[in-house]
């Protein structure tokens, strides 16, 4: 890693790499609200690494390859989460920040990127990456309001990324087209889709997990409320849908396409 | 006190892009419970002319930043720009679009304002005099309203979901000074993709197919349909993993998240975190030759046979309607 312009804290000849992670419901959970609509029932619940994270430590991994240097995983979360952050130190991260503190369970995003913020500022980094979003609460905010709180670039929704030197060349999609950003380190990334496979860990991979350090952290550790800004007051579950109907018609595709045809054209009025 | 409807309007090429009178509209309709102005944030080089387009749609005010430094879109540029001008304004609420470019816009004006933000509103409303945001959560598997106790009360909201209402305001041009500093992001370049294509998060109608389109020749049929509706064409996490179609057309809760007018969803069997991506459609019709698909409890047409057989029928069927 040559040069040090851009860079924060990192004294060796390696890149610091910071990777942030969330743990979230699996794709396939069902979300039951509670009764009283004060949030969702966790019972039964299948919990994973946020799948944007996954592109996001793969990301971190593969840079670590390439250039030399480590990678932290920071998260925030309960006991739980312990298990992600070590499901990224045996995909091959050297080292995690856990922030575990009741303040900042189901905090909002400003408070969340408030905390790695502060867990982040206290080790080198060159460049952070997060998900772009976390697919439980869907907010895609932390890694850009973590960017602002440590003014440095951002760029999200990246599927290409390219490092040279201090030089930092992402490419991120937006509607009918893709955008080359070209910025410096350090930044931070949000990761989407198409920027990587994620690796699986391996065994020995797991079997050194166990053994990597990680640090945790209380609120009051890194200075912050958790307080939110922006808060769910209640929850309640998806509008339910009117029962539809199967066309039969004549019971040839011929018929049933023209029986749709004509029931979206003049029953849904939407062609 | 803060005071005022704000927006932030959105343009690409030359043109506002039609989410900005989505947020025009609403931001009016709220504005009007709350006995307030709406004003737009418009940034850009070029762009003071667009401003009186918003005053058609209900923006009494536009605060216009006009600087070569300002276009194409940056995070940065633009985030600094908007962030100044609410600072020395002071407004209620700030709605942006949840569109690429706001979705990418709207959290770093969070963190330069210090605020809070409900992502990808579905819907808006004033209760009390504050601002209630209703939002899909765990990509639609539950919804949940949300209230902001800082100001501005900042809200993202879904393309394609908001009416658009003509009001006539003046959309008065009020110049002000981005004061942007050193960028720290250039883009390099800018690679458009097929000309006409629609994003499936934009789209009215979207033709998705998903694993019973059998391979990426297979879903000519669907193009020739969407074609035809002016739709565009989605995919299943599956047909996508596949490699049959791109990520950018992925519909569901590791893609994008999308409620068309509506839905035609061929070869899909309805996988709960594809049903959690286009289960707020207005209308859904699904074609599938597996009358157990769960698909079809979300559906308001089903049609259980082959889709290779129905789709170039319906083609022709919707041909016959539009000539």
């Amino acid at each position: 890693m040559p040069g040090g312009a851009g860079r924060r804290f990192g004294k060796e000849d390696n890149v610091n790499i910071v990777a942030c992670v969330k743990q979230v419901p699996d794709t396939e959970a069902q979300i039951k609200v509670k009764g009283d609509g004060s949030g969702i029932e966790e019972g039964g619940i299948k919990w994973v690494m946020n799948p944007y994270d996954e592109f996001g430590v793969e990301e971190a991994l593969k840079l670590k390859e390439k250039l030399g240097g480590d990678v932290t995983i920071v998260s925030v979360g309960p006991a739980r989460t312990m298990e992600t952050v070590r499901t990224a130190l045996a995909m091959g991260a050297e080292k995690g920040i856990q922030i575990d503190d009741p303040a900042l369970y189901n905090t909002d995003a400003y408070a969340t990127a408030e905390a790695l913020a502060a867990a982040i500022k206290g080790i080198p980094y060159d460049i952070i990456f997060c998900g772009q979003r976390a697919i439980d609460d869907d907010s895609a905010q932390v890694g850009s309001i973590l960017a602002e709180l440590l003014g440095i670039p951002q760029v999200t929704f990246v599927t290409k990324l390219e490092i040279n030197g201090t030089a930092v060349k992402a490419t991120r999609p937006i509607e009918g087209a893709s955008v080359v950003v070209e910025t410096s380190l350090p930044c931070v990334i949000t990761a989407t889709k198409g920027l990587n496979e994620p690796r699986y860990a391996s065994l020995p991979g797991i079997m050194k997990a166990k053994k990597k350090p990680v640090d945790m952290k209380k609120a009051a550790d890194l200075g912050v409320s958790g307080a939110a800004k922006a808060k769910v007051v209640k929850f309640a579950p998806p509008p339910a849908r009117p029962p539809g109907k199967i066309i039969c018609a004549d019971d040839t595709p011929e018929g049933k396409a023209a029986e749709l045809a004509k029931l979206l054209r003049e029953e849904a009025k939407v062609i | 006190m803060a005071k005022g409807v704000w927006i932030v309007a959105e343009q690409r090429d030359g043109a506002l892009r039609k989410v900005s009178f989505e947020l025009a509209s609403t931001a009016r309709k709220l504005a009007d419970q709350l006995g307030d102005e709406v004003a737009a944030v418009l940034c850009g080089s070029g762009v003071e002319a667009m401003a009186a387009e918003l005053g058609k749609y209900g923006v009494d005010k536009v605060y216009v930043a006009d600087n070569p430094a300002l276009e194409p879109y940056t995070t940065d540029a633009h985030a600094a720009a908007v962030a100044k001008v609410v600072k020395e304004n002071d407004p209620a609420i700030l709605l942006v679009a949840a569109s690429a470019q706001g979705k990418d816009l709207a959290p770093s004006v969070v963190g330069k304002l210090a605020t809070g933000m409900a992502t990808d509103c579905t819907d808006v409303k004033i209760d009390g005099g504050k601002l209630v945001a209703v939002r899909p959560m765990y990509a639609g598997k539950c919804f949940g309203e949300v209230v902001i106790d800082t100001f501005p009360q900042m809200a993202s909201l879904r393309p394609n979901v908001f009416t658009i209402v003509e009001c006539a305001k003046a959309g008065a041009v009020v110049k002000f000074d981005a004061g942007l500093g050193e960028a720290k992001t250039k883009v390099a370049e800018i690679q458009k993709e097929a000309s006409g294509k629609i994003d499936v998060a934009e789209a009215n109608i979207i033709v998705s197919g998903g694993r019973g389109m059998k391979g990426p020749e297979g879903y000519g049929i669907l193009e020739e349909l969407a074609a035809l509706l002016g739709a565009a064409v989605g995919a299943s996490r599956a047909a996508v993993d596949a490699g049959w179609r791109p990520q950018s057309d992925q519909v569901g809760q590791t893609g994008k998240v999308v409620s068309p007018n509506l839905y035609i969803a061929c070869g899909i069997s309805g996988a709960i975190q594809h049903l959690a991506g286009m289960s707020s459609s207005k209308y859904i019709a699904a074609i599938n030759k597996d009358p157990e698909a769960p698909i079809f409890a979300r559906a308001d047409y089903g049609v259980v046979d082959d889709l290779f057989k129905v789709v170039p029928a319906l083609t022709q069927e919707v041909k016959k309607l539009l000539a």
